[in-house]
């Protein structure tokens, strides 16, 4: 099993530059997310670590060696596609046993080593049929099967559960995670689905636009989101951000949203301008019209059984708060809002990108810092 | 739809409707069929019977217009004919009650296997060539792909026998000239265009990701392709090449003009047997009956796929 280095890679097709110059490290035995929109570039770096696209400019380290020009049968790596990909005329056994027959593996070896995996897999009693009439699920598991059954240095998976009926996803997004615990190989896996990348990866890269947006744990992209872009696209619902004017200096910790002095963590930057302020609904307090706080009006209420989501009318605009179910709420109410400090996030407008913080140093010291496009 | 419908599905005929159109398909099998049924009793018929009005419908089944066109035969006096050994074989006897006798094969099974040489040697190569050129075109980004594909096309537009002149006068610096050799290649190049055409869009309908899981599996590109495309195109080569291979087999015009003693097929000899002693009907429908079968059998093998081929694809997943 292997640590990739992507160094600087960049990728153009024509005019169109789907990866800027990115570089990010991907530590052995890591379940690592590529997660970002449609045409946001995370496929395309997938394939490039594959070998399937070759890379405009920049590196990337397999081990230690440089791989960016080495077509994708000589870089050991197994990609399990969103289709599947299983081939159509093969049956289940012939599928799985594919790679090793390019690498002149007897054929004892071979059955052997197919019965070994299909054990692992639970696909034991399916391995001589066509692969045509199979369910997803199984589908999903011989294209496993023929991604684990050569041992590769790692794993790509491009959206392997977009396939998959959606009470079927969870049930194969575990199957998929503890397999991953239990061969312990580095995987990356591309999705556009951020709860699956919460859920299931140890570190994720956001990107948009051919830009990575932020880079590390599943908690540092929830709770120190590094871009308006990352606090949008993260949780449901996604993070409030609240626009106003004002001004920061470093070592401020708090700050002025329109008549309001609302605390923040203490500031490492200045700023001045056009703000934003970035609050997750479940930090949102709703306190009664006569305390102190940002003024807003109830416009609806969601129910989700245990909680509620409330989404509230502010001069700032829309401001959603997730709480109790049990607190009542009625639509048309006026209430105030309070935040809680230490979650807090300030934005600047123009460029989206975060301002320093006491939050953010703390993301800071743990994941070494993140990589910026 | 009025309130009195019910049950009846929308898209599965009823079985009264499936009886009518069987009717209507086996109808319209026996009216094209008909001439084809007329050659075939023909080149079974004496010279007399071919002839004859009315027409004969029930008549004495014979081979001698198979015996006629596989022989070149010479006319005997009665007084010569006596004088020969009794006959030595089948043929021999049907000749002599004609007074004659055989003087040697003809050249039918010469022309015939020509046919087959040039016929299938031609579609050999316009579906090795048609397939690698469509899958160029499908996968690789290859510079003015749209004009090269018009262009490609264009060799169609006109009728191939408007550059027969030109192609005679160079057939003829090259010496390709009655060679089998020059009548594959111009078979080739007129079957190329619809070759390439055809298989681009099959190949263009198989998911690159199957090649792309071969080459992550450990295989080169020309590897991925044979092992994995060509299985996968397998319907599209299979009615390709019956549409190549019937082309090829039938053209007349430029064997005619570029084919004599040596690579001669099939097409131009058969209505040269009508010149040989008299109107010889049942040799010609006997020549055009052994003349359709290779097509035939090769459609027949390949049914399944041609089926599925000129469906193109429209229900494949």
């Amino acid at each position: 099993m292997s640590e990739i280095i992507i160094k600087n890679v960049r990728k153009e097709f024509d005019d169109f530059v789907a990866v800027q110059s990115s570089s990010f490290t991907i530590e052995d035995g890591e379940f690592f997310m590529l997660l970002g929109p449609s045409g946001c570039g995370k496929t395309t770096t997938l394939r490039m670590i594959a070998g399937l696209e070759l890379p405009t400019s920049g590196e990337i380290l397999i081990d230690g060696q440089d791989v960016s020009r080495l077509p994708a049968s000589q870089r050991d790596i197994a990609f399990v596609f969103q289709m599947f990909a299983l081939y159509p005329h093969m049956n289940v056994r012939n599928n799985i046993s594919y790679p090793l027959k390019s690498q002149g593996m007897r054929r004892r070896d071979m059955r052997a080593k197919v019965a070994e995996v299909s054990k692992i897999l639970g696909i034991e009693d399916i391995l001589d049929k066509p692969v045509g009439g199979l369910s997803g699920g199984d589908r999903q598991r011989v294209a496993l099967g023929r991604a684990i059954v050569r041992d590769p240095k790692a794993f790509m998976m491009d959206e392997p559960l977009g396939a998959l009926d959606a009470e079927f996803r969870e049930h194969m997004a575990e199957e998929l995670r503890s397999l991953h615990d239990r061969m312990n190989a580095t995987t990356v896996y591309v999705t556009h689905d951020q709860l699956e990348a919460m859920q299931m990866g140890d570190k994720i890269v956001v990107m948009n636009h051919g830009v990575i947006e932020q880079f590390g744990t599943p908690q540092d992209i929830y709770d120190r989101p590094a871009t308006t872009f990352v606090a949008e696209f993260i949780g449901s619902p996604a993070m409030n951000l609240i626009r106003f004017e004002g001004q920061l200096a470093a070592g401020d910790d708090a700050v002025s949203v329109g008549s309001h002095r609302v605390a923040v963590p203490q500031s490492s930057a200045t700023a001045a301008g056009k703000l934003v302020l970035g609050v997750r609904p479940e930090h949102v307090q709703l306190n009664d019209a006569s305390a102190e706080g940002l003024a807003a009006r109830v416009v609806a209420t969601e129910y989700l059984g245990t909680t509620q989501i409330v989404t509230l009318e502010s001069e700032h605009g829309e401001v959603k708060a997730r709480t109790a179910a049990s607190i009542d709420v009625g639509v048309g109410e006026n209430l105030r809002l309070g935040f809680d400090v230490r979650t807090l996030s300030l934005f600047d407008e123009a460029d989206g990108k975060v301002i320093p913080s006491a939050l953010h140093d703390q993301a800071r010291d743990r994941a070494g810092g993140w990589a910026h496009g | 739809m009025s309130g009195l419908s019910s049950a009846w599905s929308v898209t599965e005929p009823s079985s009264r409707q499936k009886w009518i159109a069987g009717i209507l398909v086996i109808g319209y099998a026996l009216i094209t069929m008909m001439p084809l049924l007329w050659v075939f009793l023909t080149g079974f018929k004496t010279p007399p019977d071919s002839i004859s009005y009315p027409p004969k419908v029930i008549f004495e089944p014979s081979v001698e217009g198979y015996v006629n066109l596989f022989t070149t035969r010479t006319r005997v006096t009665p007084s010569q004919l006596d004088a020969l050994p009794p006959p030595a074989n089948f043929a021999e006897e049907i000749v002599r009650q004609r007074d004659m006798v055989i003087a040697g094969p003809s050249k039918f099974g010469e022309r015939f296997m020509n046919s087959v040489i040039i016929g299938f040697g031609s579609t050999f190569l316009s579906i090795v060539l048609g397939t690698m050129a469509a899958y160029a075109f499908s996968r690789f980004r290859i510079p003015f792909t749209d004009d090269l594909m018009f262009f490609i096309l264009s060799t169609r537009m006109m009728p191939p026998i408007a550059v027969a002149i030109p192609i005679f006068l160079m057939y003829r610096q090259l010496g390709l000239s009655d060679t089998h050799l020059g009548m594959i290649l111009l078979y080739t190049a007129v079957n190329i265009s619809l070759a390439v055409w055809l298989l681009k869009g099959f190949i263009d309908e198989i998911p690159r990701e199957y090649e792309e899981a071969a080459l992550i599996d450990g295989y080169t590109r020309f590897q991925a392709f044979y092992k994995v495309v060509l299985p996968q195109a397998a319907t599209g080569i299979a009615s390709t090449a019956i549409f190549c291979l019937i082309f090829a087999w039938n053209e007349y015009a430029f064997a005619v003009l570029l084919t004599s003693g040596n690579a001669q097929t099939a097409p131009p000899f058969i209505p040269t047997i009508i010149g040989v002693g008299g109107l010889d009907w049942p040799a010609v429908a006997a020549g055009a009956t052994i003349f359709l079968l290779p097509v035939m059998i090769f459609t027949i093998l390949l049914r399944k796929h041609l089926l599925r081929g000129i469906t193109f694809g429209a229900v494949r997943k």
